[in-house]
């Protein structure tokens, strides 16, 4: 490894931490970020003589504190003095360098930063792309690009979902128990979305901006904070289990292969492994929850090492337990393809029908009921779903499979009329 | 005397490794662990999955607690080892000199030596 790729990794590592306590010193995403750069430009220049501190963190955020402070005076000489009260906690800026935060401090720090992330007010894309820009330090030109948008795009998204977030004001109250759940919460569900975004598009488009990869290094970063939560050791197994098909997924022209097509020996064994460690640990606590039960599923197609092996009965009863902590016609759907193998399409054709008003826009329902009416050989209407589909495909790969199926059908026509 | 090599670094530095770095790293010490194989110095070779997988069971009078998590919170987490036989304390560092080349960056390897040492055997490769 080169010097500067230590120092990158380094920095990578400590900046969560690092933005966390700035943003608390500060109160301002912006100044956050100008003084944690700040502080980074200087460690490159630093560290290279001098070695990494003992504790890269605690540099940085001191480092970063004062150039934040520099920055706020030089911006005084100019326009008055903000109040004091927005500079919170710099009375004690003049502190040891060795000032150790508890570790108690860092989680919640971490997570207030990344809980502005996901404020409500913002949608789903922008709380992605903050995140990946604010706590995952990635460039507006990455992110830009895997959102398919220019830069000068992506950067006004980030600016006016800061300017909201500014605009509804920040959490800085050191959270109860409560509002700490509720935060982790909505911090795990950021978390799936980013990892969503990439899992959806396959990441092979997107080697330059690893969504899959981040949204696993953030769901490590909050086990670590939260040891004993039994819905993080659900949800990092759940993005394990699932990157750990990601070689797999795609064929060499980019093209969907099906979890039952799938080559399983290009499953990554490393990380099924760790994510069937951690849903042990977590069924330990006897609390079950989402995303246990969605990583107790992905869990099942691990293990079995042929598509015929996989215990379609027990997927189906976790989807049954899924219905009824998080009832939603999405997961009604996944339940329906555990009962097609176990009953028959017609079984699942029946679950699904009735959720035609609610999914009626949604890609994965119309390619569902296409499979199912396929299956019963009734092509006239699997082609009306299958066209239906592709016209609500959100990726090219998506599309082309659907458009499979629908030459599947072609030939089988063509075929049956000859 | 039998050596420990113990493995210590940053986890979270060792996770951010782009999977070429990581098989780099992986066949640059396959390397060195054939030579000393060939030697028939080398012992069991172990790497440990993510402290976040970690269980710890604490020993208390009367009763064990189990808790989620590693032993102790530290910057630096124990991530594998080697087990070595040298004649001497310099050639276990020598070796330790060789797996630092290998895989240079940050980190350190701790050389305990062995007390007692039962190789089992039973076990299959990971």
């Amino acid at each position: 490894m080169s010097e500067l790729s230590w120092i990158d990794l380094a920095l990578s590592s400590a900046r969560p931490q690092a933005m966390g306590a700035l943003l608390r010193y500060f109160r301002d995403l912006d100044l956050a970020e100008e003084a944690f750069q700040e502080a980074c430009l200087r460690a490159v220049r630093a560290w290279p003589d001098k070695g990494p501190p003992r504790d890269p963190v605690a540099w940085l955020i001191f480092v970063g504190r004062n150039s934040g402070i520099d920055h706020l005076r030089k911006r005084a000489r100019q326009q008055p003095l903000p109040p004091e009260e927005t500079l919170s906690d710099l009375e004690d800026v003049e502190d040891d360098l060795a000032e150790r935060l508890d570790g108690s401090h860092y989680r919640d720090d971490i997570l207030r930063l990344l809980f502005v992330c996901c404020h409500p007010d913002l949608p789903a894309t922008q709380q992605i792309a903050l995140a990946l820009r604010i706590v995952c330090g990635l460039s507006v030109r990455q992110i830009a690009r895997a959102f398919l948008v220019s830069e000068a795009a992506m950067e006004q998204r980030i600016t006016r979902a800061k300017a909201r977030i500014a605009a509804a004001g920040l959490p800085f109250e050191t959270p109860d128990a409560v509002s700490r759940a509720e935060r982790l919460g909505a911090v795990s569900a950021m978390v799936y979305l980013v990892f969503n975004e990439g899992y959806s598009a396959g990441e092979t488009q997107r080697a330059d901006a690893p969504f899959c990869e981040e949204a696993i290094r953030l769901a490590r970063l909050l086990l670590r904070l939260f040891p004993s939560e039994p819905e993080i050791m659900g949800l990092t197994a759940l993005l394990l289990l699932q990157h750990s098909r990601k070689d797999a997924r795609f064929d060499a022209d980019g093209q969907i292969v099906l979890l039952e097509e799938q080559d399983r020996s290009l499953w990554d064994g490393r990380m099924i492994r760790e994510a069937l460690a951690l849903i042990d640990k977590a069924l330990r606590h006897r609390a079950p929850g989402p995303y246990q039960i969605q990583a107790a599923i992905a869990a099942l197609h691990a293990r079995a090492t042929r598509p015929e092996d996989t215990d379609w009965e027990e997927i189906d009863l976790l989807y049954q337990s899924l219905e009824r902590l998080q009832p939603s016609p999405v997961v009604t759907l996944n339940r329906a393809v555990a009962v097609s193998k176990r009953q028959g399409p017609q079984a699942a054709l029946d679950l699904i029908e009735p959720l035609e008003d609610r999914l009626s826009g949604y890609f994965y329902f119309h390619g569902l009921r296409g499979g199912l009416l396929k299956q019963l050989g009734r092509d006239r209407e699997a082609r009306a779903a299958f066209e239906r589909a592709i016209a609500l495909a959100t990726t090219p790969a998506e599309a082309a499979h659907i458009r499979q199926h629908l030459d599947g059908l072609s030939r089988g026509v063509v075929a049956e009329t000859k | 005397m039998l050596y420990a090599v113990l493995c210590y670094n940053s986890e979270e530095a060792v996770a951010a490794w782009s999977r070429e770095e990581e098989d780099r790293v992986m066949s640059d010490l396959a390397a060195v662990e054939r030579k000393y194989a060939a030697a028939g110095k080398l012992g069991p070779v172990a790497r440990l999955m993510p402290t976040t997988a970690a269980t710890t069971l604490r020993k208390a009078p009367g009763e064990t607690i189990v808790v989620d998590g590693p032993f102790a919170e530290t910057k630096e987490q124990f991530l594998g080892f080697f087990l070595v036989d040298m004649e001497t304390l310099d050639a276990a560092i020598d070796f330790a000199k060789e797996l630092a080349v290998a895989n240079p960056g940050v980190g350190a390897y701790e050389i305990r030596p062995l007390r007692v040492f039962k190789p089992g055997g039973a076990l299959e490769a990971l």
